[in-house]
């Protein structure tokens, strides 16, 4: 028998970076906040720096989310089975902002206008016939002051390449408009980075810092990165990492409104009969509760939402909440990633250390910041050159004969392993018609619950965008000095990712999306859906910083609109 | 970016064993799957060991807990192991390292559930070699074991279920998390893996000069144990 609680004002289910976020403007707003998070509360004192426990075994992801981990298939004609790939989430407070790559981006005023410009440019039959591309229904203006409040609470390194349209070649002059310098300088500058800004200038590539939310310098009582080298997929030792459990989850809990609940696992959302959601059932162990609220804001990571709100049926709902018009689950994207390794003869280049987003970027191959006539696809990709070499991620590596294994391969990596340079690259990703997210009819979890199946796989423009964007990793590593390039990830869809986006997107019209532009369900008045589900497109860049300002823009109009809310 | 570069963590792989027929409709060869693989690694959901000094751990996991193979398996498999990383003139190989110590201790906690799949994917090889060769892998000479394990490799050998390559993958990635991973799951004794690849070892802290081209790094054979601030517990 479920054990009913007290009603609070809001409930949280998931408290990573969306729901952290969000947790901090409504508990200052003085409403009373109740976050729920599946993981148990972590501290610098559990993030060794391992390889084998990190990035290999993903510890973080054990207590719920491998347990739980979707079912992948390519496409609908198919059986679906276990990922081939799969990138892990963590369940924890503070979520996967935990163990994030930090590298901490604004969205361009092109990412909310992809489809309008692409047709104005280069004509509808530039977009795929059964891709399911739209505008956002905000724009660049709209989330820019929220991009500023995220980036001074967690104190994003960088440097501004265009502050209200002056540009400034020092940062991204591709990069849309901001209304102040980062709050601190781009982290430190290693020989590997300093060299490939070299080259990206010849190329006039217009390379730069990348942005990454570690502390390059102590802020707001927090101490900067140390630049041990265990940062993707790790926690922080020195909490120099902008997670939300070092920042607005705390902050909240100081107003007092905020009570967080560790290892609470939701299992449905609940509504009454006209249809609004009165909150929600978790377990703790074995016991159950009821917490019922006056808004329930969704902010699990993305696969979780959408089979939560799948497996939440009722009489209002009965293909799951929030669904009657049947677009949950729909125009998904997972990004798509590429690049080449490669070795630069004699040259000790030290890069055993610091962050992946210590790093030199170019977006000059991003968006539509070149000419797309006659390529056949539109969008591109950010590429960059990255610190934090592992060492078994070393050793993967082939001998350029192709040995994998034994002396040539062991003398191989003995000669070259300090010399290894690498270029990494991420591609924007279309939604189309026939990627999709839904219960799957037989696979359950440890509870007996459904996991989500995901039919995804790529289309003709992905795969051309993939290999031209090769092409310029290609060139900007041998440019440097590398030899030998070999393709680091081909073009792979990668079924379950951390860069998920849609199944929940945003847009005006219910009949082809799930919440409004604020967020909010259309169907469902006091339900809002956090997280990379609502980006009804990819872009190019990382998403969590986006996902930290729209969640503070939502929960900003849940308060200014309590009473017609609630 | 993600998870994009074959150095660095984030993207893990699951039981690609289970998904040989999706991989290949994706126009994607198991090879190039597997060499993907590599850049990540596997999930497994088996709870981690509580923290303890290297030495006791390594011992707590070959002595306190029941052997995962019969000594003839562990025979073979140190012979395949010796053949992957072996003891040459770029200096100590997997028998220095205990490579096999390590995949023992892993298939005794986090990997127990390969354990099957190990006495399988050995007995296999056993069979191939004697079938093909005239005798059990670790009776074969060193270019004839180098000869089977292409075969294994490229699945040009039968016998395997499902196929040879996915043994050879298992055992070649647990192999290098043996060789070059912290010395305290086991493998990488005296910190050979890390001086083959001049990885310095566990460092909290990392100077400007340690990140500058040309500078010779001084190892500093640390575990991640040695940092007394980490408690290495499941945590979940």
């Amino acid at each position: 028998m479920a054990t009913r609680l007290k009603k609070t004002d809001v409930v949280i289910v998931g408290l990573g970076a969306a729901g952290g976020t969000a947790a901090l403007p409504l508990t200052r707003a003085g409403l009373e906040v109740i976050g729920l998070e599946a993981g148990p509360r972590l501290s610098f004192r559990d993030f060794p720096s391992d390889e084998i426990r990190n990035d290999i075994r993903a510890w973080m992801s054990r207590l719920k989310f491998a347990k739980e981990m979707p079912t992948h298939r390519f496409t609908a004609d198919q059986p679906a089975g276990p990922p081939a790939i799969a990138i892990n989430m963590v369940n924890a407070v503070g979520g996967t902002s935990i163990h994030y790559g930090m590298e901490s981006w604004r969205l361009t005023p092109f990412n909310f206008k992809t489809r309008s410009a692409t047709v104005k440019r280069y004509g509808a039959g530039a977009i795929p016939a059964n891709s399911t591309l739209v505008d956002w229904p905000i724009g660049y203006d709209d989330v820019e002051p929220y991009y500023d409040r995220v980036e001074y609470l967690i104190g994003v390194s960088g440097k501004a390449g265009n502050i209200r349209g002056r540009k400034d070649s020092r940062g991204n002059v591709l990069e849309g408009p901001r209304r102040r310098e980062f709050p601190n300088p781009p982290l430190r500058r290693s020989g590997w980075t300093e060299l490939t800004n070299d080259t990206a200038k010849r190329l006039k590539w217009k390379p730069f810092p990348g942005p990454a939310a570690i502390l390059s310098q102590p802020y707001r009582g927090l101490p900067a990165c140390d630049y041990c080298g265990f940062c993707t997929s790790n926690g922080c030792h020195t909490n120099a990492k902008g997670s939300t459990f070092l920042n607005a989850i705390p902050r909240a809990e100081r107003t007092k409104n905020l009570q967080v609940v560790p290892r609470a696992r939701v299992t449905e959302l609940l509504v009454d009969k006209d249809g609004r959601a009165r909150g929600v059932r978790y377990f703790k162990g074995k016991e159950e509760f009821i917490q019922p609220a006056d808004v329930v804001i969704l902010s699990a990571y993305l696969y979780e939402s959408i089979r939560l709100l799948l497996m939440s049926k009722s009489s209002a709902y009965r293909n799951g909440l929030a669904n009657n018009h049947g677009q949950v689950g729909k125009h998904y994207i997972s990004h798509m990633y590429g690049g080449v390794d490669g070795v630069f003869p004699g040259k000790r280049l030290n890069r055993y250390s610091g962050s992946g987003a210590q790093r030199t970027t170019t977006d000059f191959w991003s968006d539509d910041n070149f000419d797309h006539t006659g390529l056949g696809f539109i969008g591109g990709g950010v590429i960059d050159a990255r610190m934090e070499q592992k060492p078994i991620g070393t050793a993967r590596a082939a001998a350029p004969s192709g040995a994998r294994w034994g002396s040539e391969w062991k003398a191989f990596l003995a000669q070259n392993a300090i010399s290894m340079g690498s270029i990494g690259t991420q591609l924007e990703s279309l939604p189309y018609e026939d990627n999709f997210l839904d219960l799957d009819p037989t696979a359950k979890d440890p509870f007996g619950l459904p996991v989500l199946r995901v039919t995804f796989g790529l289309h003709e423009q992905e795969m051309l965008r993939h290999a031209f964007i090769q092409t310029k990793a290609t060139q900007w590593l041998e440019e440097a000095g590398g030899t030998n390039p070999v393709v680091s990830f081909p073009a792979t869809p990668i079924g379950v990712n951390s860069h998920a986006f849609g199944g929940a997107r945003m847009g005006n019209d219910p009949d082809t999306s799930v919440v409004d532009k604020w967020s909010m369900a259309h169907e469902v008045p006091n339900l809002a859906i956090l997280g990379g589900a609502v980006f009804p497109n990819s872009g190019t860049h990382n998403p969590t910083q986006t996902i930290e300002a729209l969640a503070w823009r939502t929960a900003d109009h849940i308060v200014a609109n309590w009473k017609s809310l609630t | 970016m993600g998870e994009s570069t074959s150095d660095t963590g984030g993207v893990s792989r699951r039981a690609l064993q289970q998904r040989e027929g999706a991989a290949g409709s994706a126009g994607v060869s198991r090879r190039e799957l597997l060499k993907r693989a590599g850049v990540a690694g596997i999930v497994f959901t088996l709870p981690a060991g509580t923290a303890l000094t290297p030495a006791a751990m390594a011992a707590r996991r070959t002595a306190a807990q029941a052997a995962p193979l019969t000594a003839a398996e562990s025979a073979t498999l140190e012979a395949i192991l010796e053949r992957l990383i072996p003891t040459d003139a770029t200096g100590p190989g997997a028998r220095e390292a205990q490579v096999g110590r390590y995949i023992m201790g892993a298939l005794s906690g986090d990997l127990k559930s390969l354990r099957g799949a190990y006495s399988a994917g050995l007995a296999s090889l056993d069979a191939y070699s004697t079938a093909t060769l005239g005798a059990p892998f670790g009776q074969l000479a060193p270019e004839q074991q180098d000869a089977v394990l292409r075969d294994v490799e490229g699945d040009k050998a039968t016998g395997f279920l499902p196929n040879s390559s996915t043994f050879f993958e298992t055992v070649r990635e647990h192999a290098l998390q043996g060789m070059f991973g912290d010395p305290y799951h086991g493998g990488n004794a005296n910190f050979v893996g890390w001086d083959l690849i001049q990885f310095p070892g566990i460092k909290l802290t990392v100077p400007s000069v340690e990140q500058r081209i040309g500078t010779k790094v001084k190892p500093a054979h640390k575990s991640t144990t040695d940092y007394a601030i980490f408690k290495i517990s499941s945590g979940g």
